[in-house]
């Protein structure tokens, strides 16, 4: 078996098909672009398929990632062509990488997302966007409430946002934040809290967010290398 | 299209965005006839409905239609485009309902027919045929429920009475042609209503007698005809079939590839419509079959691939082309479900091969609990054969039993009822005489299922009477308390329907036209999802039958008589009245009739001089 990472974008309506139906979707891809993809063994096989980071409904994309596992290949530009051949409007397959024997699956290695944020026709902010990034970002610490499902905690965002940047010609928010397993940061959260220390309060339908790729860190804990996750695979 | 705040508040954005694999986009600009296409219930079930998959694929095979699709937006929609004043859409365009030329909507079951309200009310088309101007959509019904029409006749401007892959082209052609030469809407609609299985309501005068039944039904214009004869494909091998059926993002009903290997029923079980409805019994070529699933798994990318007929087991070639199945779909990893298999030994066999023996249960429709009653609807099943399979499957690796049953069917006494009890019982004594302890995986599971009858129309019960809900729930009592005095009680468990939605479709399968008012009434009181329980409203259905005037009992429990004449006499689904009516006096007889390959019972449909009516008869063997 061959690991393959897939590098996939999404747009438009596709918004709104959620994590799970994006699995399906792309099991019955494969079949259609007859891939042939690996089956775990028991009496009902299910393909070798993982993704790397769920993206939240509403949310457009620019790089998202799944690994699968091929019993055979051609090239990964054949795979690539079969695939966008069976796409429906608004995913588009951008890449495909063979992955190294021992490379970490797609979902472990992810380290941080960035994201950039715009505002809705009638939500645009009335308030100087910009102005207070930096007393922001400068605070000792970024102390706020999260819901888990045990109840509330405290967490310290500060070392979780990575970057948090506005661009006042395009008027868009730009942030590169944690996306790790256990310290996943949501955007939309970074947004609201913000506003909060501006003193402003964000509205649910406030922002559009496009996630415009996913990392992994090849560099150490303290000195962080951020790289896209297809970074680690190569052409076949 | 909705806009993005709609769509992230609704629970199921992805049900209203359209844009599925394979769905079908064309230039609006190139086409000369627009036709939406609706199932009257929610996405996830219409879009697991084969039938429409069939007729957008035909239509959009068309090169001057484009066929969309529409589905009944869920209460949460509902609540916001009447709100935001956001008319109902086509999945394919998202462009309103309300421009295009038809507004086809499909009938598969009788407690839609609120929706039908509501699918017409959000996309701004008059409820009324008689208020629609040449603005409108011309609204068709089809499906099983268009062959009794007349509880819905005046909501609709057209039915087509039969199988659809038939006329469509014609009347799509009239339809250009006048509009073209510019015809009013009305005088298309009364040319439509010349053209085979069509049938246009507002053409026809209905007078009723003092006791309330129908006294004449009668064409108005001496150019329409009396009878309207059902469409029926002669050749199932030669139609159009979806080979390249659209695949929903969601989880939907049925998320499988569908192979309909036949159409209609040898086995004329007297309860059964769609038994009577689609004779005779038409096959389709195995070799046409298997080129069929391999295309449809290719295009689709399903995980699953499903057998759909009446009755698989009566299929001539089934042996053939479930090894073809099993060898294509091991090796692409793909499941094999088959339904509406009678268990013998080579069902198990295949059985076994293609599921999870221990996960899987197996299912009995003895429908009648002893064999006299058996016997009355012709359900040709003993109580022999369903212990010798169950044995069989016990000894199989089986643990579990679905069993189904009927109650309140015509002549039905307590010990009928009881013998659902004691069926349930002895199925499960045969299981511990077969499997020894050690083999056991704890207790066999029966579940144990009843649902109530309700006479249809085209059926030798269509004369029946139906049972009213306090019988009906009595019924269900005796069967509850018989199992719990049977000695494998802790086996079986015991489920039974709703009796309210019972009654309510009892009323509209036979329903003449005096049930539309009821209808309209009930919805603009609020009735909506009726055949989701969580929806139901019964106290308003009877308050709307009661402020109507229409007695509900008229059309359930009220005794019919043999020269009556009924709603949908004027249809002709190839089974001649004479022939109901001699089955309905066997019934009562309790005698049965042989199938149609063991002998012919001279239905009529052989008229069609196709299908089972040409096969060399067996005889029948005693
Ligand atoms: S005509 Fe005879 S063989 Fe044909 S469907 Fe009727 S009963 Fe069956």
């Amino acid at each position: 078996m061959m690991k393959l990472r897939i590098k996939f974008s999404k747009h438009g309506p596709m918004v709104f098909i959620g994590h799970l139906d994006m699995m399906r979707y792309f099991q019955k891809a494969m079949r259609r672009a007859e891939v042939d993809i690996s089956y775990s063994s028991g009496f009902s096989p299910h393909q070798i398929m993982s993704f790397a980071a769920p993206l939240g409904v509403g949310i457009a994309s620019n790089g998202e990632y799944m690994d699968i596992g091929v019993d055979s290949l051609t090239s990964s530009d054949q795979i690539k062509d079969a695939l966008n051949r069976v796409m429906v409007e608004g995913v588009t397959i951008e890449s495909v990488k063979v992955l190294p024997e021992n490379a970490e699956n797609a979902m472990s290695s992810v380290a941080a997302a960035k994201y950039t944020i715009s505002f809705r026709e009638k939500y645009r902010p009335n308030f100087d966007l910009f102005g207070q990034i930096n007393d922001y970002l400068d605070q000792e610490c970024i102390l706020v409430t999260k819901e888990t499902k045990k109840g509330t905690k405290e967490i310290d965002l500060k070392p979780h946002i990575y970057s948090f940047t506005f661009d006042p010609d395009k008027k868009v928010v730009s942030m590169l934040v944690d996306a790790s397993s256990s310290g996943n940061i949501k955007p939309v959260f970074v947004m609201e809290d913000y506003y909060k220390y501006c003193g402003k309060s964000a509205g649910e339908f406030d922002f559009i967010v496009t996630r415009e790729d996913t990392y992994t860190n090849i560099g150490t804990d303290e000195m962080p290398n951020f790289v896209p996750l297809d970074y680690v695979g190569e052409d076949y | 299209m909705l806009n993005d705040e709609i769509l992230l508040k609704i629970e199921k954005p992805a049900c209203y965005i359209g844009g599925e694999v394979n769905s079908v986009m064309k230039d609006k600009d190139n086409v000369d006839i627009r036709f939406a296409m609706c199932f009257p219930d929610v996405y996830e079930i219409g879009m697991s409905h084969l039938g429409i998959q069939i007729i957008y694929d035909m239509l959009n095979r068309f090169e001057d239609t484009w066929c969309e699709r529409v589905y009944a937006p869920w209460t949460d929609l509902d609540a916001v485009m009447r709100e935001n004043e956001i008319p109902l859409f086509a999945l394919e365009s998202q462009e309103p309902i309300k421009d295009f030329d038809f507004l086809g909507i499909t009938l598969q079951y009788e407690m839609c027919y609120t929706n039908i309200l509501q699918i017409l009310e959000l996309s701004r088309i008059p409820v009324w045929s008689k208020d629609r101007t040449d603005a409108d959509p011309i609204v068709i019904g089809g499906g099983p429920c268009s062959y009794n029409p007349e509880p819905i006749a005046d909501f609709f401007d057209l039915f087509y009475i039969g199988e659809g892959e038939t006329m469509y082209r014609r009347l799509l052609d009239l339809y250009k042609e006048m509009k073209k030469s510019g015809h009013s809407r009305d005088e298309f609609l009364h040319e439509a209503g010349k053209l085979p299985g069509i049938y246009c309501p507002s053409l026809y005068e209905v007078t009723y007698k003092e006791d309330g039944t129908i006294a004449t039904f009668t064409p108005k214009f001496e150019d329409v005809p009396a009878t309207i004869d059902k469409e029926m494909v002669t050749e199932l091998s030669d139609t159009y079939y979806p080979l390249k059926p659209v695949v929903p993002f969601i989880k939907v009903t049925q998320d499988r590839v569908v192979l309909e290997i036949m159409r209609g029923c040898i086995r004329g079980c007297r309860f059964c419509q769609a038994g009577q409805l689609y004779r005779p019994l038409r096959e389709r070529d195995v070799n046409v079959l298997k080129n069929y699933a391999f295309e449809m798994l290719k295009n689709t990318g399903h995980e699953e691939i499903s057998l759909s007929s009446l009755s698989s087991s009566d299929y001539s070639q089934l042996p053939e082309l479930i090894d073809y199945l099993i060898e294509e779909c091991n090796r692409k990893k793909i499941n094999i479900s088959l339904p509406s298999l009678r268990i013998d030994a080579f069902s198990l066999d295949v059985m076994s091969k293609v599921q999870d023996v221990k996960k899987s249960s197996l299912t009995f429709a003895p429908e009648a609990g002893s064999q006299r009653l058996r016997d009355v609807i012709n359900k040709g099943l003993t109580e022999e054969v369903i212990l010798n399979g169950a044995r069989e499957a016990f000894e199989g690796g089986w643990n579990k039993v679905k069993l189904y049953f009927m109650l309140g069917l015509p002549t039905e006494t307590r010990d009928d009822m009881e013998g659902i009890a004691k069926l349930s019982n002895e199925i499960a004594k045969v299981y511990y005489e077969t499997v020894p302890k050690e083999k056991r995986q704890g207790r066999v599971q029966i579940v144990t299922s009843t649902s109530f009858f309700v006479p249809k129309p085209f059926t030798p019960f269509q004369w029946a009477q139906m049972s009213t809900k306090e019988e009906f729930l009595d019924k269900a009592y005796i069967v509850k308390e018989a199992i719990k005095s049977q000695l494998n009680q802790k086996s079986i468990k015991y489920n039974w329907h709703e009796a309210d939605v019972t009654v309510l479709e009892g009323v509209f399968a036979r329903g003449d036209r005096k049930i539309s008012e009821v209808i309209y009434h009930a919805y603009k009181k609020g009735c909506l999802f009726d055949s989701w329980s969580e929806y139901f409203n019964n106290e308003l259905w009877l308050q709307s039958f009661e402020e109507c005037g229409v007695s509900i009992d008229f059309y359930t429990t009220r005794k019919r008589s043999e020269d009556e004449i009924f709603p949908w006499d004027f249809i002709s689904c190839g089974v001649s009245k004479e022939f109901l009516l001699r089955e309905w006096k066997k019934a009562l007889d309790e005698t049965i009739s042989p199938n149609c390959r063991q002998a012919c019972q001279g239905c009529g449909a052989s008229g069609y001089g196709v299908g089972v009516c040409t096969e060399e008869k067996t005889g029948v063997s005693l």
